[in-house]
């Protein structure tokens, strides 16, 4: 299948002889190579193997979709590989499309590497068609080769390169198999590109449509100022009435007069829009090639592997109860005895381990005693408090990968989709909340696997709603002093509260700051796979990484302030006591706020912008505020003290406020990292703090006209 | 009269005559390979009543019923 592939290939490109006068002359260029091709076809197996370790990973600029580079191993040539956002079209309706297509057209990347799924090889050419008319060099790779072979398939690789007339290699990138052999291809061809070998683009329209783009080819095109694409590709784009493409071209009047003429003719012509034309054409050349090209094992009607798990996952009855078995699963281990074992470890090792050496150390050094408390008090006990959650977003993310990669993901969102419609989200972000009840951290983190950059906002929005574990330790204080007959009722209501606040305000937000046209909800399900360990560690490290840089510099600048607004007063003295200090001072101005929930006393000011640094911390602030010590073990000294300051409705609308106020800084700086705007940021703090000012009100004002004490 | 995608049961087997629509909905329907003479197979419901999943194109696809009522058949 090679050989007879590489023999096509020679054909089509007859420079190996350039190529190798170049080499020998020492001549070597710099190359950009692209991969582009559908989500679920390999792509970042591919890349990863190529690339090894030299990745790097950031965003794109503005939007949150990742993007990495990494460098060709194992070539002489300097080669850059930046991978793409995985899409089904060049279509510019998303963002990621939009991101794909700008990159290939601005930056003109020497080849782009089309990845295609061998096993789904229909619908993935559809992409190859639109990437060879944008006019620049395509190398296509028949992934999942083994896949298919064990199916029983065949695929002609020279009929298939005849067909779409660009060179094919087949790989299968999970066992690393053609890698090699396609980089090596791709440089073939950057080099042939260069030295100005170019090839004829198949026409692949109906003789009618043909006509109209050639017309707007030769008469239209060239007299426009500007350049984008090759001239056949803006031609179509013309025709299709492309907005992003009119806009950059500045199409003069007269001529968007002419093209509305030929779109007239073909729309009376095939009774349907251009659009609907060109994609039928598409799929039609398609549909003739992969006729010839790929043979399918006579009896393949049977079912799959992948359809006898879908018989069961997917299963009228059994799909719910096993999805909530699974997701249960995964909060066990996350956020139960594993995670909290790895929490109690690094929290031992931080601020046992490492506080006490580096504070003996600096005693030793003759440190001052403030300089000692910055460091170990507000640096180390700050940055630890986020470092902590390291090892249970690694062991999330393990988790969210295997369900992504497998392919049961997509299953989730089929299943759930219907229960949040409602909300104006997918079934996608189903996962990330559920998760938040854990800790919003990781959960919204989680939400990165949903495509709709819209969805993705409004998940990580909703996400600090469902309450977290940090936040029991509160609740278990105040219940214990005020409700103790009905603790577990009480503490439930809250968690109910926390989702019917974010029901509210999905729906709301749907309609008014995330409006717009809904994302539409038309998904493929991939087949099951086992996904490969080195992906998911792979996977798994990118995000625990991300999260130590970026989290990292906000939070240590918010300890670093929080610890010395606690400690000294405005005389810049050392203060033993916080009342004295900047923070308390600034609790009895901003106490007045919390008068009307029913709290409006300094301390309780003062807990709740603590509350900030980690949510539990409201417990031991409170604790050492009225002088009961730091144990928040031992909460009943305080529940005693509390029980003369709140009063059970007053503690209810407390409850409320932590629940909903803004969430604590770790999980600030993942909102700020995730939705990668600090507009954004501001924005999602400000709407939960105000919603937890207007629910806690309500519960206060509400309750009293009712005669509630 | 026309039959839409929404009418098929599980199981139904049938062409893409037409898709019906404007916008995100339908390019990403014909992006996805539902175009004219594909063959489309209906496999299930989801639990809850909807979306419902075919088969198009050899892949597995999955749309609301709201998408498969714009799908025209025969």
């Amino acid at each position: 299948m090679l050989n007879k592939g590489q023999h096509f290939f020679g054909a089509l490109y007859d420079n190996d002889y350039q190529f190798q006068m170049k080499n020998e002359r020492g001549f070597k260029m710099s190359l950009r190579f692209a991969l582009v091709g559908n989500p679920n076809c390999g792509k970042t197996t591919l890349f990863n193997e190529i690339t090894g370790s030299t990745q790097y990973v950031g965003n794109w600029p503005g939007v949150t979709i990742e993007k990495k580079e990494g460098k060709a191993r194992r070539v002489q040539e300097d080669v850059k590989i930046i991978d793409l956002p995985g899409i089904y079209s060049l279509s510019p309706y998303s963002l990621e499309e939009i991101i794909a297509r700008d990159y290939i057209l601005d930056e003109k990347p020497d080849v782009v590497i089309n990845i295609i799924d061998a096993t789904n090889i229909e619908r993935n050419l559809y992409l190859t068609t639109q990437l060879i008319e944008l006019g620049i060099p395509v190398v296509a790779a028949l992934n999942m080769m083994d896949a298919v072979e064990a199916r029983g398939d065949k695929i002609d690789t020279g009929a298939l390169e005849k067909g779409i007339g660009i060179p094919v290699v087949p790989t299968s990138a999970s066992k690393g198999r053609g890698v090699t052999e396609l980089v090596d291809k791709a440089i073939q061809v950057a080099y042939a590109a260069a030295s100005g070998t170019a090839k004829p683009q198949a026409q692949i329209y109906d003789q009618e449509v043909e006509k109209y783009i050639g017309n707007i080819e030769t008469n239209i095109v060239p007299s426009l100022g500007k350049k984008t694409g090759n001239a056949r590709w803006t031609a179509i784009k013309l025709l299709e009435g492309d907005e992003k493409v009119l806009e950059k071209m500045e199409v003069p009047a007269a001529f968007l007069k002419d093209i509305e003429a030929c779109r007239k003719q073909i729309e009376s012509h095939y009774d349907n829009d251009v659009e609907t034309v060109i994609a039928d054409g598409r799929y039609k050349m398609i549909s003739g090639i992969v006729g010839k090209a790929v043979k399918k094992k006579s009896g393949s009607g049977s079912l799959t592997i992948s359809d006898k798990i879908d018989k069961v996952v997917t299963n009228r009855i059994l799909a719910i109860p096993l999805f909530l078995a699974l997701m249960y699963l995964v909060f066990k281990v996350t956020f139960g005895e594993i995670g909290s074992f790895t929490i109690d470890w690094v929290d031992g090792l931080i601020n046992g381990t490492v506080s006490d050496a580096v504070s003996g150390w600096l005693e030793a050094a003759g440190a001052a005693e403030w300089l000692n408390g910055l460091i170990v008090g507000g640096v180390i006990g700050g940055v630890g408090s986020m470092l902590v959650f390291v090892p249970q977003i690694m062991i999330l993310f393990f988790f969210l990968s295997i369900l992504e990669d497998s392919g049961y993901m997509a299953r989730a969102a089929f299943v759930m989709d219907r229960l949040l419609r409602k909300l104006g989200l997918t079934g996608k972000s189903f996962i990330p909340m559920l998760m938040g009840f854990g800790c919003s951290v990781p959960a919204i983190m989680g939400a990165r696997t949903l495509e709709n950059e819209k969805d993705r906002r409004l998940t990580i929005i909703l996400t600090p709603f469902m309450s977290c574990g940090a936040r029991l330790p509160i609740y278990l204080l105040f219940v214990g002093a005020f409700f103790a007959k009905n603790q577990d009722l009480i503490i439930f209501s809250l968690y109910l509260l926390g989702i019917v606040i974010a029901v509210i305000t999905g729906i709301i937000l749907k309609k008014t700051v995330l409006k717009g046209e809904a994302a539409p909800f038309v998904m493929e399900l991939p087949p099951y796979r086992i996904p490969t360990i080195k992906g998911l560690l792979i996977h798994m490290w990118d995000r625990g990484k991300g999260f130590i840089k970026k989290a990292g510099t906000i939070i240590f600048a918010a300890a670093v302030v929080i610890w010395v607004l606690q400690s000294f007063n405005f005389s810049f003295q050392m203060v033993e006591d916080p009342a004295e200090s900047v923070l308390g001072a600034i609790g009895g101005v901003i106490a007045p706020i919390f008068a009307p929930l029913g709290f409006g006393d300094w301390k309780s000011a003062v807990a709740l912008i603590t509350g900030f640094i980690a949510k539990e911390a409201v417990v031991s602030t409170m604790g050492i505020l009225h002088g009961v010590g730091e144990i928040a073990e031992d909460t009943t000294a305080l529940a005693a003290v509390i029980q003369g300051v709140f009063t059970p409705l007053t503690a209810y609308a407390f409850m409320a406020f932590t629940l909903l106020y803004m969430p604590c800084m770790a999980a600030f700086a993942t909102i700020k990292r995730e939705m990668n705007s600090w507009k954004w940021t501001v924005f999602t703090v400000g709407l939960q703090t105000g919603i937890a000012w207007v629910v806690a009100f309500l519960i206060f004002q509400v309750g009293r006209l009712m005669g509630l004490q | 009269m026309q039959r839409t995608l929404r009418e098929l049961k599980p199981g139904d087997k049938a062409v893409v005559t037409k898709v019906a629509g404007e916008g995100a909905v339908k390019r990403r329907l014909m992006d996805m390979g539902v175009t004219k003479g594909a063959e489309v197979f209906v496999r299930k419901v989801a639990p809850l009543g909807d979306p419902i999943e075919v088969n198009v194109r050899g892949y597995e696809l999955t749309f609301r019923k709201a998408e498969a009522e714009n799908i025209f058949v025969e």
